[in-house]
């Protein structure tokens, strides 16, 4: 695609011990744990330029009031904006100089924190807290390298908890979150080398070991732009998979602006002003419903005319989503439930005879569309103010501006673009230093990359390709390796232990019991079938592996009392034993492991039993 | 490179362009066109290129938008006069020390807190700018004969903005000095101005609806919670500053609130004075030399004398109903021997002084020590500065016992803590 332009900005949570600025863990919670609330609102303010935020501003104007629910035990006064943050994470710092060392990005020498004002509730104190870390950078990709502008360390927003009596309802818990913002430059010209490159990033995001997983913790906005249009942000764009889709079907948006741009310049439309007009009398004895439920509740019904825009309200912009969703979209922001209009009336329970009154009291000929809205006045205005700044926009071609991706691949308007003018120094925290010698030695002792980890754990450790880049993926790769370097137990049974045993029986093991499960095994004093008794005995409760071997009567045998279990076995079992020779070893493995239960490893009884049956046959 | 000036380095292999914001010692900080400042050691950039001047950028110079003082006119019929004194209501981000100082004008707080105008018209201006924990008494006297001569030309009623920290005490101060027929309602902010999130719209118009109010006092007017719901009145004599940083900070530790303000004025008090109930009048001589020292456990004599020595009142903020250690009996009662006047209060803050139920107390009232009753130690303080100049022997000792500004009170409330 020609003149296509697609750039990334990569947010990942990092999981750090203490969140961002306060000392709360950055944890999730339920929102049904919330034990208070607060209700607050916005106002936007002028920045250390004296400009106000276009951005900023138009929220101002929804006037919404919020409320945050908190968790006494995992969010604290900095959350609330009740309390001066307190300095910037240094374990998050290091990460983030890591993650932008790794994209051969070069650390600035001072990192200042700065406020990005952010009205629309998800930050209580009515901006995100922010800081550029390192500039510049690039990642390869098959279809050609894309430079890496920026690599940025910021908090966590709140958590949208949808709209309740009136708030806007967050939840607190979020917040505060480390995260790593990567921007590239907009060098990305397929959808393909997109999906690509944001594989790269967040391989090198999982290198460092230290980053949350799951669903939201990994989150991109995707900027988009066609030649002749203009940059639109995608925020929060999950799935990668829908990446391509995204961009295609923005692509085919701003094209289709484009059309419609082309199209009201040959039909000489220009400058057309909506004049909102009361129509609410035409409506009276409506069959619509949208209009007789806004009648009822003491609204009224307002009507502007687009002059020229006959037929072009209907033009598809993405699959299902036309020209006057987009109107729609923006008169929503003023609180209303959307638009009506004559390119799609009559229709919806519009009679013939009313879309006529209706022109005729607007004086709007067959060329012109009739916009509708039905709502309490003020905001029935407003709305139609705002669908007149979008029409305007039409004129010129594409609105730089915010937009929410949808589930299907389409998106919706959310706010205009922020500006700089929504940055200002954070002042109450200071700035860092760092020493040239300090990148220096981080330089040294960077993480190895995910894909050469797989590769060496596949070579030094005989893993199979699957299970290493299991563990090459998890957080516990060094784990994994202390373990099996110093104590020696089998990298397989290492995996199993770390990995595939605690997701099975959905348990959490600290990684400390982890490694002295491992080391009692290649110690020899339980035997690896003893492992998920043992791991799901930590799941209960955290206590000494040795504690446990102990209560659940796992210590391995010595050789003679093994042989005297077996023996015993083998008396009451004297005549099968006799009838089927060695074949009798394997039937009789299972009721011999019953007695020892995972005290001793399978291949000594099996060898201990082989000896044993022999010398009673012998006999 | 000159500060607000755009320009062009080079670090390394990379060109940078952005703004010079100010910038110290080694580093130059930079504000890249994304709106993000990086800090880079200056002996690094190279090829330094100046784009075009300061001030294309509207980065303001040091000083403009402040000085819009002494332009004051006469308020109008039904107006509030909105006085600033400093303080994070309004606040302003310093280039130099990248901190927040005071420094917006009365205009500037107008434009910051717009719905104020909705509550009435204002005539604003600034009397002085002072972070609070800068205010002298010498500051509560100038602001005092300013809020006397907006009351005398024909204010409704009058808003003071201030710094958060010693806002108790000036509103103590002007309490004792002015007596008003009008509303003197005291506001600030304790989350800053510059941020979309600050407490300062909600009390300021809160401050300004209550000016209109009944209630001629001085008052302290903040938010009753952490919410941005409604505000409380709290009697000048009787708030505290009770937090560090929550927007619910200010308490009546010893009383009950003024009022809740909210969409209207809720009395919540039995008893205040009534708008032109008592006649406008100035008394604002103070004796300064009055201290305030808190007694802490092994406090040596020596560290206690020297207070008797300097001033001619000391408040003590002693422990529990009213308490130093023994050792301490005999410096006291040189004191008050030597001519100093002594007010006991507590550090407890919440309660009432009783220095009658242990043997220290009944020391201490031998040696001639004057029972705060349940005043604040900070109240106190004012109280003794206000009265010195007034009074002296067994007057100024009954007259410190007495209420004059509802600063202290004769009963206990059970419902107070």
């Amino acid at each position: 695609m020609s003149g296509l332009k697609v750039g990334f900005e990569f947010h990942q949570q990092l999981d750090t011990e203490e969140k961002l600025f306060c000392g709360c863990p950055p944890e999730l919670r339920e929102v049904e744990d919330a034990d208070h609330s607060l209700v607050r609102r916005l106002h936007p303010t002028e920045s250390e330029l004296g400009e106000v935020d276009r951005a900023a501003l138009e929220e101002a104007r929804r006037k919404r009031v919020f409320r945050y629910l908190g968790f006494t035990n995992s969010t604290c006064l900095v959350e609330e904006d009740e309390e001066p943050p307190r300095r910037l994470n240094r374990e998050a710092l290091d990460l983030a100089r890591q993650v932008a060392l790794l994209l051969g990005s070069e650390p600035v020498d001072r990192v200042e924190v700065m406020r990005k004002i952010v009205i629309d509730g998800s930050n209580t104190a009515g901006f995100q807290r922010t800081a550029l870390v390192a500039l510049g950078g690039e990642v390869d990709t098959s279809e050609g390298p894309v430079r890496v502008e920026t690599v940025a360390l910021e908090e966590e927003a709140a958590q949208r908890q949808g709209r309740e009596d009136g708030f806007t309802v967050f939840s607190l818990d979020r917040l505060g979150i480390p995260l790593i913002e990567v921007g590239c430059a907009p060098d990305i010209e397929s959808p393909g080398q997109a999906r690509e490159f944001a594989e790269r990033v967040g391989t090198i995001f999982r290198s460092t070991g230290r980053v949350k997983r799951g669903i939201g913790t990994i989150r991109q906005d995707v900027n988009i732009s066609v030649e002749g249009g203009a940059r639109v942000e995608l925020k929060g764009v999950q799935e990668l998979g829908l990446v391509e889709d995204y961009v295609e079907r923005e692509a085919a948006r701003q094209r289709a602006l484009l059309d419609i741009r082309d199209e009201l310049d040959e039909r000489g439309v220009s400058g057309s002003v909506l004049e909102p007009v009361d129509v609410s009398g035409i409506f009276e004895r409506t069959g619509s419903q949208v209009i007789r439920d806004a009648l009822e509740s003491g609204g009224g019904v307002y009507a502007g005319v687009l002059r020229g825009f006959e037929g072009l309200l209907g033009k598809e912009v993405q699959p299902g989503r036309r020209f006057g969703t987009e109107l729609s979209d923006r008169a929503k922001t003023a609180g209303v439930g959307g638009i009506l209009h004559t390119d799609e009336m009559p229709g919806n329970g519009v009679t013939r005879e009313e879309v006529e009154s209706l022109r005729d009291a607007v004086s709007a000929s067959r060329r012109d569309v009739v916009v509708l809205v039905a709502d309490e006045r003020d905001a029935a205005m407003d709305a139609l103010d705002r669908v007149g700044e979008r029409v305007r926009e039409a004129l010129r071609g594409v609105p730089g501006e915010t937009r929410r991706p949808l589930p299907d691949g389409n998106s919706q308007y959310m706010r205009p673009l922020p500006g700089a003018a929504r940055m200002y120094p954070e002042t109450d925290v200071p700035p860092v230093e760092v020493s040239r010698e300090r990148v220096g030695r981080m330089r040294g002792e960077l993480p190895e990359l995910v894909p050469d980890t797989v590769t060496r754990f596949v070579e030094e450790y005989g893993l199979n390709e699957e299970m290493a880049k299991q563990v090459a993926r998890s957080g516990y790769r060094d784990l994994f390796e202390a373990a099996v370097t110093a104590t020696g137990v089998d990298p397989v049974l290492a995996v199993r232990t770390i990995l595939h045993y605690p997701r099975e029986l959905g348990v959490e093991v600290d990684e400390g019991r982890l490694f002295e499960v491992m080391d009692a095994v290649s110690g020899g004093e339980v035997a690896k079938e003893a492992v998920p008794g043992i791991l799901e005995e930590l799941g209960r409760g955290d206590r000494a592996v040795a504690e446990i071997v102990e209560d659940l009567g796992l210590q391995g045998l010595e050789e003679e009392e093994l042989r005297e279990v077996i023996r015993e076995v083998l008396r009451d079992r004297r005549g099968f034993v006799e009838e089927n020779g060695m074949d009798a070893v394997g039937p009789l493995m299972g009721p011999v492991m019953g007695r020892v239960r995972g005290s001793v490893d399978g291949a000594e009884v099996n060898r201990v039993l082989v000896d044993e049956i022999k010398r009673l046959l012998e006999d | 490179m000159r500060e607000g000036s755009r320009v062009r380095v080079r670090r390394g292999d990379r060109t940078l362009e952005g703004v010079v914001m100010p910038s110290k010692e080694e580093f130059v900080v930079l504000k890249l066109d994304s709106g993000y400042n990086v800090g880079l050691k200056r002996e690094e950039l190279h090829g330094i290129e100046e784009l075009d001047t300061p001030g294309e950028h509207g980065v303001e110079e040091e000083g403009t938008g402040s000085g819009e003082r002494g332009e004051s006119r006469e308020p109008g019929e039904g107006e509030l006069s909105v006085l600033s004194t400093g303080g994070t209501i309004a606040s302003k981000i310093d280039y130099r020390t990248g901190g927040v100082r005071p420094g917006y004008s009365a205009e500037d707080l107008l434009r910051a807190v717009p719905e104020l105008e909705e509550v009435a018209p204002i005539n604003a201006d600034v009397v002085f700018e002072k972070l609070s924990e800068n205010v002298d008494p010498g500051d509560w006297v100038s602001l005092a004969k300013r809020v006397h001569g907006e009351i005398e030309d024909g204010a409704e009623g009058v808003v003071v903005t201030h710094g958060t920290d010693t806002m108790a005490h000036t509103a103590a101060a002007l309490s004792f000095m002015v007596e008003t027929p009008v509303p003197v309602v005291f506001t600030a902010s304790q989350r800053s101005a510059d941020r979309p999130s600050s407490d300062n719209v909600l009390n300021a118009v809160s401050a300004a609806k209550f000016a209109l109010s009944d209630v001629a006092e001085v008052s302290v007017v903040m938010h009753e919670e952490s919410s941005d719901t409604t505000c409380l009145a709290h009697r000048g004599t009787r708030v505290r500053k009770m937090h560090t940083s929550r927007r619910d900070a200010f308490r009546s530790p010893n009383a009950r609130p003024l009022a809740r303000v909210g969409e209207d004025v809720e009395v919540l008090v039995d008893e205040h004075v009534r708008r032109g109930e008592v006649e406008l009048t100035l008394r604002d001589d103070l004796n300064v030399d009055v201290g305030l020292v808190k007694f802490y456990p092994g406090m040596p004599t020596e560290v206690l004398e020297p207070f008797f020595e300097r001033f001619d009142g000391l408040v003590i903020e002693g422990t529990g109903l009213g308490h130093v250690s023994s050792d301490l009996v005999s410096t006291v009662r040189e004191g008050v021997a030597s001519g100093v006047t002594v007010v006991m209060t507590s550090q407890c803050i919440h309660g009432r002084v009783c220095d009658r139920v242990y043997e220290t107390g009944r020391d201490m009232l031998d040696a001639g020590v004057v029972e705060g009753e349940d005043m604040l130690p900070g109240t106190a303080l004012v109280k003794l500065m206000w009265l010195l100049p007034r009074a002296d022997g067994g007057k100024l000792r009954r007259l410190i016992k007495t209420p004059l500004r509802g600063e202290l009170s004769r009963r206990s409330r059970s419902d107070l803590f």
